[in-house]
């Protein structure tokens, strides 16, 4: 018994265990290379922060941060200079509460619709429209706003300028509804039936349901959903680039065309600066305050979500 | 309202209540359809403004100064190259990506670190990478502004939708096949490579496509790398007759694409030239449906042929 053992692992050689020996050397050297695949995304997050900081450092060797942070013009392009962040951010500000305004309440209702209201046909349906209308080209909503909507609101607004925060935001509203819909309807979806049962054998309609057990049950996913949302709406570039016009301006009238972050960014990248240029390294400033604003909405919303959060 | 209800309290108040569920479902049923029934108009309307420069020549012709001849040969192309770049890139690094971090990654602190940064990228600002792409691929790497350092960009930023999904395609393959593998002698990579990847081929397949189509349409990173407006001749071609019948020059070679014509041709105030862009972009929108669509259709027929 033993002699045919021998035998049988000399007839398969020496080959059999440095097949093995090798298949496991082979794994070995192809986990590393899967393992620096996945590290690209940390080398990706370490290289944003890198290059946003170290181009903005050389932009801070001519402007002094209380500059930055206290000059109400923003005209790094022009011979009389002036490096205040402030009408920028006001822009996104703006810009981003009117597209809350819109995209918060239809898209929550349209979530609590679809998921406690609606027939199984009717979501099945709608869900996959809604995740389609994600994958519209921004550049395509900006066309909307500039060409449809401004006109439209010019109807009811004569003194509208062609350029305005107004008709950008409410598109950039629009363009998030589905987005905010779609992530809060799965988050309500994820709260147990019993919950539900549990309302209902208590003699409460499907609306206090909805709005006294699924809302607050769901709400850290909700609050996700939103926080989501803001960051889409600071972010977005092309519609604020084409249709609220370019022009810095220290306002929180939604009316009135202004720049963005974001716009900002377009305009300069548009021209052709040398490298080495104050205008070309305020892009990076510009950037790494776009950085900190939706990280602050990150960690706002991070903490929000552990403070609300239900356990069941 | 006292403590105890009369039974014609109680009725009325249910009444009241049940008024109130059937009022939510109206309103909610109106602005659902208002919403997809107001972008349905929009798009529609894209499409009148656009419909007359539909052709054949809109495709075959170079930006042009004078509207009715200026066409999107230069963007479509460009626009395929940078895709190509992208594909090849992020998809091998993504399905890595995700292979690692779904079947060998241990629970530890290192991994919890990869995946958080995953999950933060995909919140990253597209126009953040355009600087991110500026400050490295551009200068650094001295890429310039061209096709390969617009791939690279839009490579890194669909990686997170590409490592997402292909770990829920790789979650969605049983234990069961992976132990019988496993039973069988097969090395860890043996069982990923002929077992688990074979079966999530669908799920990859979608992410893929649903990365790309989100790149297609990205407009602000691929400005902020400096693509030109007005381009009027085409990249080396990458198939060259003779040997060794490819050639890389393509990758340095400026470019345009469909989103930076569109947006160059909306800011202009010639209502031609927007009408130019409506078709652009109706196109552009056509492109990016019809991606989607595949992708439902691919993860509709994975589905069907899989019976565990």
């Amino acid at each position: 018994m033993s002699a045919t053992t021998t035998t049988r692992s000399t007839a398969l050689g020496k080959g059999a265990f440095s097949s093995l020996a090798y298949r496991k050397y082979r794994d070995r050297g192809i986990e590393l290379i899967l393992l620096a695949c996945a590290l690209v995304a940390v080398f990706t997050t370490l290289a944003i922060v890198v290059i946003l900081v170290v181009e903005s450092s050389y932009f801070f060797e001519h402007v002094t941060i209380r500059e930055f942070l206290t000059d109400r013009m923003w005209t790094p392009l022009f011979d009389d200079a002036h490096y205040g962040i402030m009408p920028l951010v006001s822009g996104t500000l703006t810009v981003t509460f009117v597209a809350l305004l819109v995209a918060i309440p239809l898209g929550t209702i349209i979530a609590i619709y679809l998921s406690e209201f609606a027939t199984h046909r009717m979501r099945e349906t709608v869900k996959p429209i809604l995740e389609l209308l994600g994958a519209v080209p921004t550049v395509v909503y900006g066309y909307f706003a500039l060409l449809m909507v401004t006109p439209f609101l010019q109807k009811f607004m004569p003194n509208l300028p062609g350029f305005n925060m107004l008709s950008a935001g409410l598109v950039i509203g629009l363009m998030i509804v589905p987005y905010v819909a779609s992530v809060s309807e799965d988050a309500m979806r994820a709260v147990p039936r019993y919950m539900r049962e549990g309302s209902y054998a208590m003699g409460a309609t499907k609306l206090q349901t909805a709005l006294r057990v699924v809302v607050p049950g769901a709400l850290s996913g909700i609050a996700a959903a939103y926080i989501l949302g803001i960051s889409r709406a600071i972010g977005e570039t092309m519609v604020v680039a084409i249709a609220a016009g370019m022009q810095p301006t220290l306002t929180f009238n939604p009316t009135e065309p202004a720049a963005t972050i974001t716009a900002y960014i377009v305009q300069v990248s548009l021209g052709d600066l040398p490298h080495d240029s104050i205008g070309y390294q305020s892009i990076f400033a510009a950037g790494l305050v776009l950085m900190l604003m939706t990280l602050v909405f990150n960690v706002i919303g991070y903490f929000l979500t552990r403070k609300f959060r239900e356990a069941y | 309202m006292s403590a105890v209800l009369t039974i014609e309290e109680l009725r009325s108040g249910l009444a009241w209540r049940k008024n109130l569920d059937k009022a939510f479902v109206v309103v909610g049923l109106l602005i659902l359809m208002s919403c997809l029934g107001l972008l349905a108009l929009l798009f529609l309307d894209l499409v009148r403004d656009g419909a007359s420069r539909f052709g054949w020549d809109f495709l075959t012709q170079f930006p042009s100064r004078k509207a009715e001849r200026a066409g999107i040969l230069s963007a479509w192309v460009g626009t395929s190259m940078i895709m190509l770049v992208t594909a090849l890139v992020a998809l091998p690094v993504g399905v890595a990506a995700a292979i690692y971090l779904e079947e060998y990654a241990p629970k530890n602190w290192f991994t919890g670190v990869i995946e958080i940064n995953v999950t933060n990228l995909a919140g990253v600002p597209s126009i953040v990478y355009g600087l991110l792409a500026l400050g490295l691929f551009v200068y650094k790497f001295g890429f310039g502004q061209s096709v390969l350092s617009a791939g690279l960009t839009l490579a890194l930023l669909i990686l997170p939708i590409i490592i997402v999904g292909t770990r829920e395609a790789l979650r969605a393959v049983p234990k069961a096949i992976r132990e019988a593998a496993y039973g069988l002698g097969a090395t860890r990579w043996e069982v990923t490579k002929d077992h688990v990847l074979p079966y999530s081929t669908g799920g990859i397949l979608t992410g893929l496509i649903l990365g790309l189509s989100r790149a297609i349409g990205e407009t602000a990173p691929i400005i902020t790398i400096g693509a030109l407006s007005f381009i009027a001749f085409l990249p080396n071609s990458p198939i060259s007759g003779t040997f060794p019948f490819v050639n890389f020059e393509w990758l340095k070679s400026e470019f345009t694409a469909m989103p930076i014509q569109i947006f160059n041709w909306v800011s202009r105030p010639d209502q031609a030239f927007q009408q130019n862009a409506a078709a652009a972009a109706a196109i552009l929108l056509g492109m990016t449906l019809a991606m989607n669509a595949i992708a439902i259709w691919i993860r509709y027929r994975f589905r069907k042929k899989i019976n565990w």
